[in-house]
């Protein structure tokens, strides 16, 4: 089989026979040359044809069939990284600044002693007449150690730290009920969505309305992320909406591209890409830098592939451009992206609705919260999303999680309206920012042979 | 250039990982020269061996290379690499055009335990110097690169590699059915660096 294919292949690549005789320079390595194989493989291998013999021969041809496959799988065992900083475009021939690249973090792994993840809840609260509304984002942690809570038409505030509760507003029926809550990143702002199509901000130090930001949208504003002193409201009617609340204008800047309520509101850590899901399946990846006043702006990314609504979404605190994104009932897909190349790294299916993803500030880890059936808070490891625990409690679906300032607890709020908080994350390890100078010179290591 | 002491014919993991690396390193200029991704005045020659090798002056490139050995030969001496993947694609399209592919294979008795291998200095040098001829040569076959390219390096490593700051996980940038060549490979006994070459086929040639 291979000498027959071995020939032609010849036949039909003259132009390999006429380098191989009459070029002095092109030296082949004919045992490792083998392309008869390899021209089987792209010809008959690809049609799907499998050989058993080909099983025992490393080709790269059937390497790369083999990535494929394993990616359309997900079983991919590899990762495949790249240097965020790239390389000079060629046409600059004197780049204008010379990056200095950080040293990179020391690779060795340090070994973590094993942390025990509570099984149960370490405290539950009554959330009565919490809304049981996939759409809705009531819940959230402030920076100040202060959860909001958003039950039907009055915000409540529960201090962390002493335990205390306080409502905040109870705003009037015909404006309710409120449908989102959002700090800011003060800790002591609170942006509230309502049913009106309304925003308001309150000062919570002195419970104080500071003023209420009309016409931005045409139905309830269900989804709220702020970015310094913008803070950006999704709306039913898919329209995302940048507001400059230091403004007497504060409209700034319109998205359009979801064609139906936008539920999934972030910004990335940075404050430079804004993600967004909606009940349309859609995820979009809008860019700052890519905004101007006078055109409608466009999406850097569009990502088509969950099927279901997308309200959780959660970028990555120790990776850049990592966003993880969960879908609905229809969907139950956790996936991720690279937002720098539009690239889906990984689709894990959970078996249930994702209502709510958050990542371990400390660890490499991600906690999603789930639906029918098992209304359960999932613990997942990154990468390689094993499984770590599963944490029952709840008996509805677990709608809302937030995470605490110092990253170890989150609370959760579920359609069984109690409010539960569970000590998932564990301790605050102490930064080891050791971050060893290294030297950089030319890519010798000369002095390290032998 | 390569420093030498008594012990010539042992070579331990640091050293194989060091060697490596700096195959990747002069492979890389090797190829951006040879496949003319930055302007022929930006190289400069040097000897290497036994060949004249060029390299980049360009300070961008110059450092991106760099920094990228560096983190190879530390992933190389974890034993955590699998493989390095420098891409060549279209400025203006994104389009792959070339994938240039080295993969490692790691014995592993030595990053376990720590144990060294002998294959004299000479041998693998003489290995290498093959594969950087081959390089050279490429260019009679692979197709013309008749548009302003960019490239990029990937490397694949194991799922449980933490991935640094400098870096993010990336797709594969494969070519769809593709023209394959392989060049020779070279061994330190403890990395074996397999050299392949994949590129977009050219609409006559298969048709």
């Amino acid at each position: 089989m291979d000498a027959r294919s071995w020939s032609s292949s010849r036949k039909r690549h003259p132009l390999h026979k006429k380098n191989a005789e009459n070029c002095d320079r092109f030296i082949p390595n004919r045992s490792a040359m083998d392309l008869g194989y390899a021209h089987y493989m792209l010809t008959e291998g690809t049609k799907g044809k499998e050989n058993s013999t080909a099983a025992t021969l490393t080709s790269p041809g059937r390497e790369a069939y083999q990535k494929k496959l394993a990616e359309a799988c997900n079983m991919d065992r590899t990762r495949i990284l790249a240097f965020k900083n790239k390389p000079p475009v060629p046409v600059e021939a004197i780049p204008k600044h010379i990056l200095s690249l950080p040293s990179h973090p020391p690779s060795k792994s340090v070994k973590k002693s094993r942390r025990s993840i509570p099984q149960s809840s370490e405290r539950t609260l009554d959330a009565p007449d919490f809304l049981d509304d996939f759409y809705l984002n009531l819940l959230d942690w402030g920076s100040s150690n202060v959860v909001s809570i958003a039950l039907s038409n009055t915000v409540y505030l529960w201090d962390a730290s002493d335990s205390s509760t306080a409502e905040l507003v109870t705003v009037e029926e015909d404006d309710g009920p409120v449908t989102s809550v959002n700090w800011a990143p003060d800790g002591r702002h609170l942006a509230i969505g309502l049913n009106n199509s309304h925003v308001q901000l309150w000062d919570s130090m002195t419970s104080k309305l500071v003023r209420t930001l009309r016409g931005g949208h045409q139905g309830r504003v269900c989804s709220l992320a702020w970015n310094n002193h913008i803070l950006t409201t999704g709306g039913m009617d898919g329209k995302i909406v940048n507001n400059d609340v230091r403004v007497r204008s504060h409209i700034v800047e319109t998205y359009r591209g979801h064609q139906q309520e936008v539920c999934g509101l972030k910004w990335s850590g940075t404050g430079q890409q804004l993600a967004s899901g909606g009940n349309d399946n859609f995820v979009h990846i809008w860019d700052r830098s890519m905004s101007s006043t006078s055109l409608p702006t466009r999406w850097l990314h569009r990502f088509e592939e969950h099927r279901g609504a997308v309200k959780a979404l959660a970028w990555c605190p120790f990776q850049a451009n990592l966003l993880a994104s969960g879908g609905g009932g229809d969907d139950q897909c956790i996936k991720f992206w690279n937002t720098h190349t539009g690239a889906c790294l990984n689709s894990v299916n959970t078996g249930s609705q994702v209502c709510a993803l958050l990542w371990n500030k400390n660890e490499r880890e991600l906690l999603s919260s789930h639906g029918f059936t098992e209304n359960q808070l999932a613990l997942w490891k990154y990468p390689s999303m094993v499984k770590m625990a599963e944490l029952n409690g709840h008996t509805s679906r677990v709608l809302c999680m937030a995470q605490s300032p110092d990253g170890c607890t989150v609370a959760s709020a579920a359609g069984d309206e109690t409010l539960r908080f569970w000590n998932v994350f564990g301790t605050p390890e102490v930064a080891e920012s050791a971050s060893k100078a290294k030297k950089v010179e030319p890519f010798a290591y000369v002095h390290r042979i032998r | 250039m390569a420093a030498r002491t008594g012990s010539k014919d042992i070579i331990t993991l640091r050293g194989s990982a060091a060697i490596v690396s700096e195959f990747f390193g002069y492979a890389a200029n090797s190829i951006l020269y040879n496949r003319g991704v930055y302007p022929e005045e930006s190289f400069v020659k040097v000897k290497k061996y036994g060949l004249p090798m060029l390299l980049t002056d360009d300070q961008g490139v110059k450092s991106f290379i760099t920094n990228l050995t560096a983190q190879l030969s530390e992933w190389l001496e974890a034993g955590k690499l699998q493989r390095i993947v420098l891409v060549i694609m279209s400025k203006a399209s994104g389009e792959v055009l070339e994938r240039w592919n080295f993969s490692i294979e790691t014995d592993g008795e030595v990053v376990d335990q720590g144990v060294s291998r002998e294959k004299s200095d000479k041998e693998i040098m003489r290995e290498i110097q093959a594969i950087m001829r081959q390089i050279a040569s490429s260019i009679t076959y692979l197709p013309c690169l008749d548009e302003p390219c960019v490239f990029d390096v990937l490397a694949y490593t194991d799922t449980d590699v933490a991935v640094p700051f400098t870096w993010i996980e990336s797709d594969p940038k494969l070519i769809a059915n593709p023209q394959m060549v392989k060049l020779h490979s070279f061994d330190t006994k403890i990395h074996k660096v397999d050299t392949l070459v994949s590129y977009k086929n050219d609409e006559w040639d298969e048709q």
